[in-house]
């Protein structure tokens, strides 16, 4: 991120990541469908589903061939991406970040297509779902450098005020990446229900017994919840506090706050409905929003505070 | 898992990928494919003209089978003239329990396997039987009699899980399975409430109680024997130990309790 670089804002390359970023936020939509509706072995083949390009679309073949052809899209509009990025932008380092993410959505797809064929081991349904976040993360990420905001703000913005938000914005970002991966340990584990109350555990303070599902269910609804919880509106309460006029700052820490508190709401319901197919699929995507939300903010805190010479 | 496995199937991704090939046979791979066979369980137990017979019943009230929606697949629903109850639990008014696989646990050795193929037919979006015995190494043919696709999930946990694909009608697949393991579940992720299991054994010495909860195991040798009765839902029985003389028949009966 080298701040000799020049950078015109080309608004057709940043409407273009903004397309592909939405369709990213359904295709994470449609990957959490697949695993809610227990669709996931339906097609038992890949890359081809029953042998053919396009089978009949019915009962689960619906939603794990619709995640396969959201994913089919949004690699396309990725690669796409990739070679305009390539084209259009003079900023090396954003070059390189779009080449990550058309890597990682490669690796995505043969992460996806293992974890078909090998029967859900629980390892690579985990790598399946976490890869997925970080390449939102990745397209979120291009939009936002690619944005005429971005651009403009440049370094020194906020150089002269106090920058420990870069700290704990970072810091709340990967502990919510963390919390989202025992969140995905947990779901693909088929732990979710192994403590069926909340707050209390079997009526209890704390579980009677331990045992590794209970212990991840635990830590996901119980300690990690709290901590994100806590970071998040710690996090947004300084933003609100410091930097109130900022808007590159203040819309993502309200976005997260607001979306975090969603995200325990609907983590409830997923046990008191025992895993019901919306509210699940829905606890998927609302962390894949908060954390988006952090990146964003993450970012911007990065950007503004930085010190050097104009771009 | 094992991580060469892992590794070899990244590789193999990557050359499909690049290549264009299909997986339509790829299931052979993880499933048993030729694995098994007749070798794997020394024929050690003679027939016999021995016999045990019995039923198995529910105590308390049976729980409603609920009435499956078949609504995701006009093709299944248009085989039903009503729509059909989930198999889990069958029981007549008088709790006599259906679909329980009744085997001799212990006491009987093992026989070789017979090449005549077990058939698991999938009707109207429905398995038949709901639930079978095989014994190890002994064929299993699975057809699609649907104008639909199905994929069939085999959960196995003690012998290799596979999941195929049959996407048109009449494809038959062949299975083995390499051990004992009872019992074995199936299931349908296309149609949802498509579900069955197999008792998986060494020897022919097994029934499943039909709708009047009756069962009958023929040709044993005179011994003694550990009769076990094992359901979808409610699992094991206690066990019962009985022993038969060359031509006897001996009565044995199990209760489950509902729940």
């Amino acid at each position: 991120m080298s701040p000799r670089e020049t950078a015109p804002y080309h608004p057709a390359l940043h409407r273009y990541a903004l397309v592909t970023a939405g369709c990213t936020f359904l295709l994470l939509l449609a990957g959490a469908l697949v695993t809610s509706t227990g669709s996931s072995l339906a097609v038992p083949d890949w890359p081809l589903s029953f042998g053919k390009f396009f089978p009949e679309m019915k009962g689960g073949v619906l939603f794990e061939h619709g995640h396969r052809m959201v994913a089919g899209t949004v690699a396309i509009l990725m690669l796409g991406l990739a070679i305009t990025t390539q084209v259009m932008e003079q900023r090396a380092w954003v070059k390189k970040l779009a080449w990550v993410a058309m890597g990682a959505i490669v690796l995505q797809a043969v992460l996806g297509g293992a974890t078909v064929l090998l029967h859900l081991p629980t390892q690579i349904s985990v790598a399946h779902a976490g890869l997925a976040q970080i390449f939102f993360c990745l397209i979120v990420s291009l939009t936002l450098v690619t944005s005429q905001g971005w651009i403009e703000a440049g370094p020194n913005s906020l150089a002269d005020r106090p920058s420990s938000l870069r700290f704990w914005a970072t810091l709340t970002t990967a502990v919510t990446y963390l919390q989202i991966l025992v969140g995905a340990v947990t779901r693909h584990s088929g732990s979710g229900l192994a403590i069926p109350d909340w707050p209390l555990s079997f009526g209890q303070l704390l579980p009677p017994e331990w045992s590794a599902s209970i212990a991840l269910q635990f830590s996901h609804t119980r300690i990690g919840a709290f901590i994100v919880l806590y970071l998040i509106t710690h996090t947004a309460y300084r933003v609100c506090l410091h930097y109130p006029e900022v808007d590159a700052l203040r819309l993502p820490a309200a976005a997260a706050g607001l979306l975090v508190w969603l995200q325990c709401f609907l983590g409830l319901i997923v046990i008191a409905t025992s895993k019901d197919v919306v509210p699940t699929s829905l606890h998927v995507i609302v962390g894949a929003a908060t954390l988006a939300s952090l990146m964003v903010l993450t970012l911007n805190s990065h950007h503004l505070f930085k010190k050097g010479p104009v771009s | 898992m094992d991580s060469r496995k892992l590794t070899a199937f990244l590789l193999a991704a990557s050359l499909m990928a690049f290549t264009g090939c299909g997986s339509k046979d790829e299931d052979e791979g993880f499933g048993q494919g030729g694995g098994g066979g007749n070798n794997t369980v020394a024929a050690t137990t003679a027939l016999g003209t021995a016999s045990i017979t019995g039923t198995v019943t529910l105590s308390g009230k049976a729980p409603a089978a609920p009435v499956i929606a078949m609504d995701a697949d006009p093709v299944c629903k248009s085989q039903h003239a009503t729509s059909p109850k989930d198999e889990l639990v069958t029981a007549d008014a008088k709790g006599n329990l259906a679909n329980v696989f009744v085997y001799v646990k212990d006491g009987a050795g093992s026989t070789a396997a017979p090449a005549t193929p077990v058939t698991l037919l999938q009707k109207g979006c429905m398995y038949s039987p709901h639930v079978f015995g095989i014994q190890v190494g002994q064929p299993l043919e699975i057809v699609n009699g649907d104008p639909t696709l199905h994929n069939i999930h085999c959960m196995a946990v003690t012998n290799d899980a596979f999941n195929v694909g049959q996407p048109s009608q009449n494809m038959a697949t062949e299975k083995k399975f390499s051990k004992p393991e009872v019992l074995v579940k199936f299931k349908c992720d296309v149609h949802s409430w498509m579900h069955c299991c197999a008792g998986v054994v060494t020897n022919p010495f097994f029934s499943v109680t039909g709708a009047d909860g009756a069962y009958k195991i023929s040709q044993l040798p005179k011994g003694t024997y550990t009769l076990v009765a094992v359901h979808e839902k409610y699992g094991e029985s206690q066990p019962q130990t009985v022993t038969l003389a060359d031509g006897a028949s001996q009565a044995v009966n199990f209760t489950f309790a509902a729940q």
